[in-house]
């Protein structure tokens, strides 16, 4: 569904993306891991238009969308939670979920809040609240509801883990495994390699620009690299 | 420091202080006087109260597009008040040409609203060339690049209308129905200034009906926020920039009629001190925030008619009113040092980060 191959993306002279690749089929979850600095969230800001590769292929379903501006790109389908929420602090829950669904004006509009809304029913307690107020787990379901707003075929999400007590973590992933199973496609990026190998169906490791593993998840929980750098063997 | 006495008071406080200080006494002392005085009758002062307010709406009419751009770019759009030159000075044409058919004292009302609309209209274009022309190139650049573009877009725009149309004062048609004055309950009121002060109301409800409850306001809202969030729900951030700097040109346009309308003169140059004072008014709601903006230009307004009189006068100065810019600007300058968040506003710094 999502090709991309030879990805060179820069900041200024530093060279954050050196040639990756990567495919996520229809109806999978793929992970993408890696530490710090490895550039995962340089890679799903170049999906979704906020990053403009210097070289290389971006295709969904067969359509280039390199140099495409975000919002042309969101349309075509793809909707990226991005690192830290970024939801917007001064607009209620409901507000954020309505410009979630910005480029819709179908009647469809509706019954989606209410499948946000069964999915978080704590954001449907807190349609009228300002949404800067929220915590922080509350406000990650937030940033998930409003991308779903949408209507994705493909979900970006950039590390919806972090900061987040364990407890809330494994229902936010449930959530997330909930959502591909109604039909979405999802591309994770997580720090969190253990739980995000658990839901995923395939991953990607990237070190330092360059993709440097790739396998099913069963494949890369029995690796022993992996075992060591990230699942803390 | 802040809330409470510093430790140790610096060279620089203690001259703040004695700013201060200076300040609240001449203002104390110069109220006291007027009042003892008795000079003037409640009639008097209603009348200032009125002219302020009705001033102070056009003041806060312009104040909104300074706030709504910088909300959005944390931009000051220097050439606003040329935005608001450029409604009334072309609007003039058709007033003129209304008025001398007849038309003006035969059909005012729809005269008046074709004068408001060619107004409005005028300002939107320039306001939205402006952006196109002069700011979206140098989005990103360093915050200072487009804030000397826009010094030279008010300079570009003063010239231009008066190399097209001269540098004389023009003077504004006075349709009859706004001749004289209405009596409320016992009170006079010039006919123009309420007209004034209600069409300017009218389109402050407006404007933020529209920013709080349509989805192009939302929108607005959440770009102001998040630039880059807002791009990844799929708003097309320039449009919204564009259509910002047109909502706040076309209130703009709007205020160039009103102000045409109670100063009945039109001239290259008359955007310029209107300009500051509603940047000054903006600055004193808290720049940025609508609502600011709004008491920002109704507070400016009332103590610039007020103020002369109630605290310059019993200090014995002799034209207390041609001092009333002095007290604008002293309040701009007392609110830069000691509130630079504004009445409404959240910290200047905050906002930055
Ligand atoms: N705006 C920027 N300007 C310059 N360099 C940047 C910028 N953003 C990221 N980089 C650099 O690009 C590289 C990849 O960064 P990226 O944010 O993609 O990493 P990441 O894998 O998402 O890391 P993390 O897990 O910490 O979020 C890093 O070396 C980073 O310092
Ligand atoms: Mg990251």
């Amino acid at each position: 569904m999502l090709t991309v191959s030879d990805l060179h993306v820069y900041y200024a002279e530093i060279h954050a993306l050196k040639g990756i690749s990567l495919e996520v089929a229809k109806g999978e979850i793929v992970a993408l891991l890696g530490p710090n600095g490895a550039g995962k969230t340089t890679t799903v800001k170049s999906l979704s238009g906020l990053l403009h590769p210097r070289a290389g292929v971006i295709e969904l379903e067969g359509e280039s969308l390199l140099g495409l501006p975000p919002h042309a790109i969101v349309t075509r389908g793809v909707a990226h939670v991005p690192e830290g929420r970024r939801i917007f602090n001064r607009l209620t829950v409901l507000e954020n979920l309505e410009m979630g669904a910005y480029i819709r004006s179908d009647a469809g509009i509706a019954q989606d809040l209410q499948r946000v809304f069964a999915l978080f029913p704590r954001l449907e307690e807190r349609q009228t609240q300002v949404a800067g107020t929220l915590s922080g787990g509350e406000q990650q379901m937030l940033a998930i509801g409003r991308a779903l707003m949408a209507r994705p075929r493909v979900l970006l999400l950039d590390e919806p883990s972090m900061g987040l007590a364990p407890v809330l973590v494994e229902q936010i992933f449930e959530t997330i495994v909930d959502i591909n199973r109604q039909g979405t496609t999802i591309l994770l990026v997580e720090q969190n390699a253990a739980m995000a190998l658990d839901i995923a169906h395939r991953g990607y490791v990237l070190e330092t620009g360059i993709v440097v593993l790739a396998g099913t998840a069963a494949e890369l929980v029995a690796n022993a690299d992996v075992r060591r750098a990230y699942l803390g063997e | 420091m802040r809330g409470g006495w510093p430790d140790k008071l610096s060279p620089v406080d203690a001259v703040l202080w004695g700013f201060r200080l200076v300040v609240l006494v001449l203002v104390v002392w110069g109220t006291i006087g007027t009042v003892l005085a008795a000079k003037y009758s409640g009639e008097v002062w209603l009348d200032f109260l009125v002219f302020g307010l009705s001033q102070g709406s056009i003041y806060a009419l312009i104040a909104l597009g300074y706030t709504m751009v910088y909300g959005i770019l944390r931009m000051i759009n220097f050439a606003h008040g040329e935005v608001f030159m450029a409604g009334a000075y072309t609007a003039y044409f058709v007033a003129d040409a209304l008025a001398r058919s007849g038309h003006l004292d035969r059909y005012p009302l729809p005269s008046l609203l074709l004068v408001l609309a060619v107004s409005m209209t005028t300002s939107t274009l320039v306001g939205v060339l402006l952006e196109r022309v002069a700011y979206r190139p140098l989005r990103h650049a360093p915050r200072l690049v487009p804030l000397i573009a826009a010094i030279g877009a008010s300079f570009f725009l003063q010239y231009a209308f008066r190399g097209l149309y001269g540098s004389g004062f023009k003077a504004y048609p006075e349709p009859d129905i706004l001749k004289g004055v209405w009596t409320f309950a016992g009170v006079r009121i010039l006919k123009t200034q309420a007209v004034v002060l209600v069409a300017a109301v009218i389109m402050m409800l407006g404007l933020y009906a529209f920013v709080m409850k349509t989805k192009t306001g939302t929108a607005m809202r959440a770009v102001a926020e998040d630039l880059e969030a807002a791009a990844l729900m799929g708003i097309n951030v320039d449009r919204i920039i564009v259509t910002t700097f047109a909502v706040g040109a076309a209130m703009a346009g709007a205020a160039g009629l009103l102000y045409a309308l109670v100063f009945k003169q039109v001239h290259f140059f008359m955007g310029f001190v209107p300009g500051i004072k509603a940047f000054t008014a903006a600055v004193l709601g808290g720049i940025g925030n609508i609502p600011g903006a709004m008491l920002g230009g109704l507070f400016l307004g009332l103590v610039e008619s007020v103020g002369p009189i109630l605290f310059l006068d019993g200090l014995g100065i002799v034209a207390p009113y041609q001092l009333k810019d002095v007290i604008a600007f002293t309040m701009l300058v007392m609110v830069l040092i000691f509130r630079p968040s504004g009445l409404l506003g959240e910290r200047l710094a905050v906002k930055k980060a």
